[in-house]
C-alpha cells in the first residue's frame, strides 16, 4: 500500500491531478468564506449603524423636516397598512389560482401556461410592476395613493403564493383525496376541508415569504404610494412607507436623515429575516413530523 | 330503520320507499353541494386566468404608455445616447448599455464564486455545517435590495474610492485596453460599484440553485467515478457539472434576470448619468435606475412616456432571459423523471 502511494505520487500525472484537486478545494473554501463574509459585513455594519439611532422616539415621532430630530412612526404605520392590504388583496387570488393548478388542472394546457407565466411574474423586475400600476391606477385617478401602493405590492404577492400553494397541495397524498371522494365528499369540500388542512403549514409559509418579499420592496412604491412627510391613514392620499423613506433619507445630505435611514434599514432587515426564519421553521417541523 | 330516511346510504338502497319530502330535502342538499362545487371550480379557474391577465395587463399597459415615445423616436430610440429633458430628445442607449455592463460584471463574479460555493456545500462541507451555511447563503438572498443600496452607498463605494480604484488605475495605467476600462477619477460610485453590488446580490441565487441541482445527481454516478479513482475535483468537473449543465445554466439565467431588473441596489451607487463611457469607474445609469430616479420628476408626456418605454424594453429583455431560464429548468425536471 505505502509502496504504491510512493510510486504513484512520483508520477507527474498523479501529482498534477492531486495539485489541481487541492487548488480547487482551497478555492471552494475561499469562495464560501467570501460569500459568508458579505453576510457578516452587511449585517454587522447594519447593526452598528442602525442600533445607534434606535430609540423610542423612532416609533413615536413622525419623519422630521431637514435638520431636525424625529422618528419613523408615519412610515412604519404606512408600511404596515400597505403591506396588510396587499396581502389581503393578493393572498386569496394566489391561493385560488394555486388550487386550480394543483387540484383541477394538474395536467391541462391552461395550467402549464399559467405555471410558466407565474414563474415569469415571480422574478419580473418590480419596478416594471410599479410602472404598470402607475399606468392603470395613478394616471387615470390623477394622483398617487396608498391604494395604488397596496395593489402594486399585491401583484408581487400573487405569484409567490400561487407557487407555494401549488407546491404544497401537490405534496398532499392522493390517497387522502380518494378517501374523501369515496365517502361521497364533493370535490370543492374535499379541497377546502381535507387538502387545505393537510397543506396548511405550507400555505402559511408561502404567505409569510410573500410578506417578507414585499416588506422591503421599494421600487414599486416610488411612483404609486409615493411618500408623505406627515402621518396619514387616508388610502386615497400619498402614503409614506419605510423603504421609500429610507431611499429618500439615505440620499439626502442631512446627517439626522441618514441616521434614520440606517435605523429604518435595520428594522426592515430584522423583520424580513425573522419572517423567513419563522417560515423556514414552519416547513421544517412539517417535514420531520 | 323505517324512519331512518336521513341516512343517505339507506335511502339509496331503499330507493322507492323514500317519501316526497325526504327526496326534496335530499335533492336540495345535493343541489347546494353541486353549486358549491361549480362555484369553487369557477373561482379557482378565474384566479388562474387572473394570473394570465396580469401579465397581459402589464404588457398592454406598458405598450400604451410607451406609444408616444416610440411613435416620436421610432427605432432610433434604441440607439440614441442623448437624454435631454429640455429639448425633449430621448434615447435608450446609455441605460441599456449600463444595464448590460453592470449585469455582465455581476455574472462574471457571481457565476464562478457561486459554483465553487455549491461545490463546497455538496462535496466538501462537513455534514454538520451544511445546513447552517446553506441557510446563511439563503438569508443573503432574503435581504431586501434597498439594504444593499444603502450599504453600497455609505460603506462599499467609499471603500472602493479610497483603496481599490486608485490601485486599479495605477496598475493598468500603461496596459492598452485595460487602461481605458479603469480610467478617470475614482468617484466611488459608478458602473463597477453597481456591478459588484449586483454580484453580491445574485450570488445566493446562483449558489442555491446550483446546490439544488448538484444534490439531484444520482449518488451512483459519483460513487462510480470515485470508484475508478477520480479526485473530488474531477468528480465535480467531469461528472457532476456535465450531468447538471442544463439546470446550472437555468440557474445562471435566473440570476441574470434578477441582475438586469434590480433597481434599488443599483440606483444608490450608479450615479445616474446618461453617458456611454468605456471606463467602468464612470457614473452611468441603468434602465431601472433611470426610471426610479426620474419618473416622479418627469415633466411632460414625452419624458414620462420615454421612461415607460425604457420599462417596456427592460421587461422585454428580462422576459426572454427568464423564459429561457424556466425552459431549461423545466427540461431538467423532465429529464429527472
Amino acid at each position: 500500500m505505502t509502496d504504491m502511494t510512493i510510486v504513484a505520487s512520483k508520477s507527474p500525472l498523479y501529482s498534477g491531478r492531486r495539485r489541481r484537486n487541492a487548488i480547487a478545494k482551497t478555492l471552494a473554501w475561499i469562495a464560501t468564506a467570501f460569500g459568508l463574509g458579505w453576510l457578516v459585513l452587511i449585517l454587522g455594519i447594519l447593526l452598528f449603524e442602525g442600533l445607534g439611532g434606535l430609540s423610542l422616539s423612532v416609533f413615536s415621532e413622525n419623519t422630521p423636516p431637514p435638520g431636525a430630530a424625529g422618528g419613523l412612526m408615519n412610515a412604519i404605520v404606512g408600511s404596515l397598512i400597505i403591506t396588510v392590504l396587499a396581502v389581503i388583496i393578493g393572498t386569496p387570488i394566489g391561493i385560488l389560482a394555486g388550487t386550480y393548478l394543483a387540484e383541477y388542472g394538474r395536467h391541462d394546457k391552461l395550467s402549464s401556461v399559467v405555471r410558466f407565466i407565474n414563474d415569469i411574474l415571480l422574478s419580473a423586475p418590480s419596478i416594471v410592476i410599479g410602472l404598470f400600476v402607475y399606468e392603470i391606477m395613478v394616471a387615470p385617478m390623477g394622483h398617487f395613493s396608498g391604494w395604488a401602493g397596496a395593489v402594486a405590492l399585491a401583484v408581487i404577492v400573487i405569484p409567490v403564493v400561487v407557487r407555494t400553494t401549488e407546491d404544497m397541495l401537490t405534496l398532499v397524498p392522493d390517497t387522502l383525496r380518494e378517501a374523501a371522494a369515496s365517502i361521497g365528499l364533493p370535490r370543492a369540500l374535499m379541497i377546502m376541508r381535507i387538502a387545505y388542512r393537510a397543506a396548511r403549514a405550507g400555505i402559511v409559509t408561502g404567505v409569510l415569504l410573500a410578506i417578507a418579499r414585499i416588506s422591503g420592496e421599494t421600487a414599486p412604491l416610488l411612483f404609486t404610494a409615493l411618500n408623505n412627510q406627515f402621518f396619514s391613514v387616508n388610502m386615497n392620499q400619498p402614503m409614506p412607507s419605510l423603504p421609500v423613506v429610507i431611499f429618500q433619507f439615505a440620499l439626502s445630505p442631512y446627517e439626522e436623515w441618514q441616521s434614520l435611514a440606517w435605523t429604518g434599514a435595520l428594522l426592515i432587515t430584522v423583520t424580513v429575516l425573522a419572517l423567513s426564519i419563522i417560515a423556514r421553521s414552519l416547513t421544517a417541523t412539517r417535514k420531520s413530523s | 330503520m323505517d324512519s331512518g330516511g336521513r341516512d343517505v346510504t339507506d335511502m339509496t338502497l331503499r330507493g322507492t320507499s323514500v317519501t316526497a319530502a325526504e327526496a326534496a330535502s335530499r335533492s336540495a342538499v345535493l343541489k347546494r353541494l353541486r353549486l358549491t362545487d361549480v362555484v369553487f371550480h369557477g373561482l379557482t379557474r378565474a384566479a388562474a386566468f387572473a394570473v394570465l391577465a396580469l401579465l397581459s395587463g402589464v404588457i398592454i399597459a406598458l405598450v400604451i404608455g410607451a406609444a408616444p415615445a416610440l411613435g416620436t423616436f421610432g427605432f432610433s430610440f434604441l440607439f440614441d445616447e442623448s437624454w435631454n429633458p429640455v429639448t425633449e430628445r430621448f434615447g435608450a442607449l446609455a441605460p441599456i448599455y449600463g444595464t448590460l455592463i453592470t449585469s455582465a460584471i455581476a455574472m462574471l463574479i457571481a457565476v464562478p464564486v457561486g459554483l465553487m460555493i455549491a461545490f463546497f456545500l455538496t462535496e466538501l462541507c462537513p455534514m454538520v455545517l451544511r445546513r447552517p451555511i446553506g441557510i446563511a447563503i439563503e438569508l443573503l438572498a432574503g435581504i431586501p435590495s434597498i439594504i444593499y443600496g444603502i450599504w453600497g452607498l455609505f460603506v462599499f463605494a467609499p471603500f472602493l474610492q479610497e483603496y481599490i480604484q486608485p490601485f486599479l488605475i495605477g496598475t493598468f495605467e500603461n496596459v492598452p485596453v485595460l487602461d481605458s476600462l479603469f480610467a478617470g477619477p475614482p468617484y466611488g460610485i459608478g458602473m463597477l460599484t453597481a456591478g459588484l453590488i449586483l454580484a453580491i446580490m445574485v450570488l445566493p441565487f446562483v449558489t442555491s440553485i446550483s446546490r439544488d441541482v448538484f444534490d439531484a445527481v444520482p449518488p451512483v454516478l459519483k460513487e462510480a467515478a470515485y470508484g475508478v479513482g477520480c479526485t473530488t475535483w474531477e468528480v465535480f468537473r467531469y461528472v457532476v457539472l456535465p450531468f447538471t449543465r442544463v439546470g446550472v445554466i437555468g440557474g445562471f439565467m435566473l440570476g441574470l434576470g434578477r441582475a438586469l431588473g434590480e433597481t434599488m441596489a443599483v440606483t444608490f451607487v450608479i450615479g445616474n448619468a446618461h453617458h456611454v463611457s468605456a471606463s467602468l469607474f464612470a457614473p452611468g445609469t441603468t434602465i431601472s435606475a433611470s426610471i426610479a430616479n426620474e419618473f416622479t420628476e418627469a415633466v411632460g408626456d414625452l419624458y414620462t412616456s420615454s421612461l415607460v418605454a425604457l420599462g417596456l424594453i427592460l421587461f422585454f429583455i428580462t422576459f426572454i432571459v427568464l423564459a429561457i431560464a424556466r425552459y431549461m429548468l423545466l427540461r431538467l425536471q423532465q429529464q429527472g423523471r
